[in-house]
């Protein structure tokens, strides 16, 4: 089982400020750590090679200055770390970085892709769904637990606001987790030496074969205009039925609601 | 202060710290309470190869030294020293095989100790036998390809949840002390049993009990060195771990003043934080002041120790002393400093000065700790008269 766990480096805390021009985050003077769902992601992954075998494989995407964190990710366990820097990867919004890190873990090779549900910087979980869609394969967002584990397909638990739903799917597949799912191991003596020498491979855009147009600022659209936590919404329907006769009633809905 | 650690040792003093404040400081106060052993903490050090730190590369061990294993017990020991205790004792237990184990002996029980995989205690105290150690009663009586022991040992830390147990007794009674020997007993041989939990006015976390054994054969290869050399694998253990006392000591003293020093910033009397008034600063001083030069002493013994130096008791005893003097004067200060708040159980001075106790009566009581330097000092001195 090739496992490849995508991680951010984000600043140490959760009051992050916002440079009020750009509406960018400003990074200057705050220490620097691994998004702290990320490190349930790195747990996971690790149990998982230890029940499934295989090897679990850290990417990041960032500043040359990101490799501490993959560093740290293999002092807690993980095999290998690879860095995807790049003037080109500068001011990505979610979906260029969804981007190039699809075409990353594309050229890399994977049988699971495991994130975690958000970073504590952005907060807006968009980028494990994202680089699924981009993949082309199915992603379980939220998931905080395990039922079943086999190589060829999981069925998890994903939490819900008002519980959780049991999600079967075949691999390859990407996961983003909660905090639920596990309690992160601390690093061990021998990791962290081991991490001091670990080679870090540094990938960048014509490594992944990625479009440069779809790269950084030119390939991000998004704009923000306004930052804040969306409420939870009140009013939620299950559709029942088969597949089809739930997509066919979705679109109904959309229909309805004049969303489509 | 600069004491010149390595990146490596540097690594391990911010792992055992990143271990103590995520790991240890949230439950201590709970298993201190419940008087409950620390087993998820216990995993977490086997998990971080902090068990395997003085013990040889060949063993599975990543051979470092007396230095490392200090900053080791100083940090865990800032957080919980009933933690700290649990952990040290295992190395207690663990330098009898370490310093006299044979090769095959070393083979069998230092992997799965470096790993954590099996803890170990030792085994010297009895009823009749504390500061005067030549008390042992329990006897091991040869028969055959087997040791029978019989007796029973008490204040055992780590009693019952240890695996492995380096345990001194008599194979020669009429010998004195010349008489004893040091065995290996594994948990779970027949007739070897525990028999009462002891209730503690602190290191609560840490678990103290008597072990039986009545009619207990291990096989002969268990004997630890030669017959008769019981005591002087005892007297070596303890020289060698004596200097982690003093580090214990080390650690909860600068938790305590660390503590103090947060609350008297925050407190507030007559308009002011305490930590303001010059009767604070003064004690704090003192405190601190004190708290250095332990680290400077017992960082010099445990270099010392590792050098490879052949006779250290007399400074290892001199760590010990002092650091552990300056604990229970450093951590009464501190709940002084915090006033009714430190005698509290709400916040953790209370206990790291219930806790401090032990460091001046366990692994020889201080007033023991004088004698051995004061013997060698009279040695050192007829050294000189007849050099």
């Amino acid at each position: 089982m090739k496992i490849v766990v995508c991680i951010k480096q984000v600043p140490d805390t959760a009051e992050v400020k916002i440079n009020p021009e750009t509406n960018t985050l400003v990074r200057d003077g705050v220490p620097s750590i691994i998004n702290p769902y990320d490190l349930h992601a790195v747990e996971a992954g690790l149990q998982l090679k230890e029940s499934l075998g295989g090897s679990v494989t850290v990417l990041t995407m960032g500043p040359p200055q990101a490799e501490a964190a993959l560093r740290e990710a293999v002092s807690i366990g993980a095999d290998d770390a690879v860095l995807l820097t790049d003037r080109a990867f500068a001011g990505s919004d979610t979906l260029a970085t969804a981007y190039t890190l699809s075409c990353a873990v594309r050229t890399m090779g994977f049988d699971m892709i495991l994130c975690g549900k958000q970073a504590i910087d952005g907060d807006t979980a968009q980028v494990g769904p994202e680089m699924a869609e981009f993949l082309g394969i199915p992603h379980v967002a939220y998931v905080g637990g395990f039922e079943e584990i086999a190589p060829d397909g999981l069925r998890v638990r994903r939490q819900m606001e008002d519980g959780y739903d049991i999600v079967e799917t075949p691999l390859p597949v990407l996961l983003t987790v909660v905090r639920e799912l596990n309690q992160p191991r601390l690093p061990s003596l021998k990791g962290k030496m081991k991490a001091k020498k670990a080679e870090i491979k540094r990938l960048s855009h014509a490594d992944i074969g990625a479009d440069v147009e779809r790269l950084g600022l030119a390939g991000s659209p998004t704009q923000v205009k306004r930052i804040f936590a969306p409420e939870a919404k009140k009013e939620r329907k299950a559709l029942t039925g088969t597949p089809e006769e739930q997509a066919d009633r979705l679109i109904e809905e959309l229909r309805g609601l004049k969303c489509l | 202060m600069n004491y010149f650690l390595t990146e490596e040792q540097q690594m391990l003093r911010d792992l055992t710290s990143q271990i103590a404040t995520e790991k240890i400081v949230p439950v201590r106060a709970e298993l201190d309470e419940k008087e409950e052993f620390p087993h998820e903490i216990m995993k977490v050090l086997a998990q971080s190869d902090i068990f395997g730190i003085f013990i040889p590369e060949e063993y599975g061990g990543l051979g470092m030294g007396s230095f490392e294993l200090c900053i080791a017990v100083e940090e865990l020991s800032k957080a919980c020293l009933g933690v700290s205790t649990t952990y040290a004792a295992n190395a207690l237990g663990t330098y009898p095989i370490l310093l006299f184990g044979s090769e095959e002996q070393k083979r069998k029980y230092l992997p799965d100790i470096a790993a954590g995989k099996r803890l170990v205690a030792f085994a010297l105290t009895e009823a009749n036998a504390g500061s005067d150690a030549a008390g042992v009663q329990t006897t091991a009586t040869r028969d055959g390809d087997y040791y029978v022991l019989n007796g029973t040992k008490q204040w055992i830390t780590n009693g019952g949840e240890a695996e492995i147990y380096t345990v001194i007794a008599m194979t020669d009674r009429s010998k004195g002390p010349r008489g004893a020997s040091a065995f290996i007993v594994e948990k779970g041989t027949p007739g070897f049993s525990f028999g009462k939990k002891e209730k503690k006015m602190g290191i609560r976390a840490s678990v103290t009990s008597e072990l039986i054994f009545e009619d207990c054969r291990i096989p002969k290869e268990n004997l630890l060195g030669r017959e008769g050399m019981g005591f002087i694998v005892a007297m070596k253990t303890l020289d060698q771990s004596r200097v982690g006392v003093g580090a214990q000591g080390l650690g909860v003293a600068q938790g305590a003043i660390d503590e103090a020093i947060k609350f008297a910033k925050q407190r507030v009397q007559f308009g002011k934080p305490i930590i303001s008034f010059q009767a604070i600063q003064h004690m704090l001083a003192d405190m601190a002041t004190q708290v250095e030069a332990s680290r400077a002493l017992v960082y010099a013994v445990a270099r010392h120790i590792d050098s490879g130096a052949k006779d250290f008791s007399k400074v290892s005893a001199m760590a010990k002393v002092f650091a552990t003097d300056t604990a229970m004067r450093v951590t009464t200060d501190a709940v002084q400093v915090m006033g009714g708040s430190g005698y509290m159980r709400e916040y953790p001075v209370e206990k790291m000065m219930r806790d401090a106790k032990i460091l001046q009566i366990y692994e020889g009581t201080n007033q023991i700790q004088r004698n051995v330097i004061g013997q060698a000092l009279i040695k050192e001195a007829a050294g000189k008269e007849n050099g």
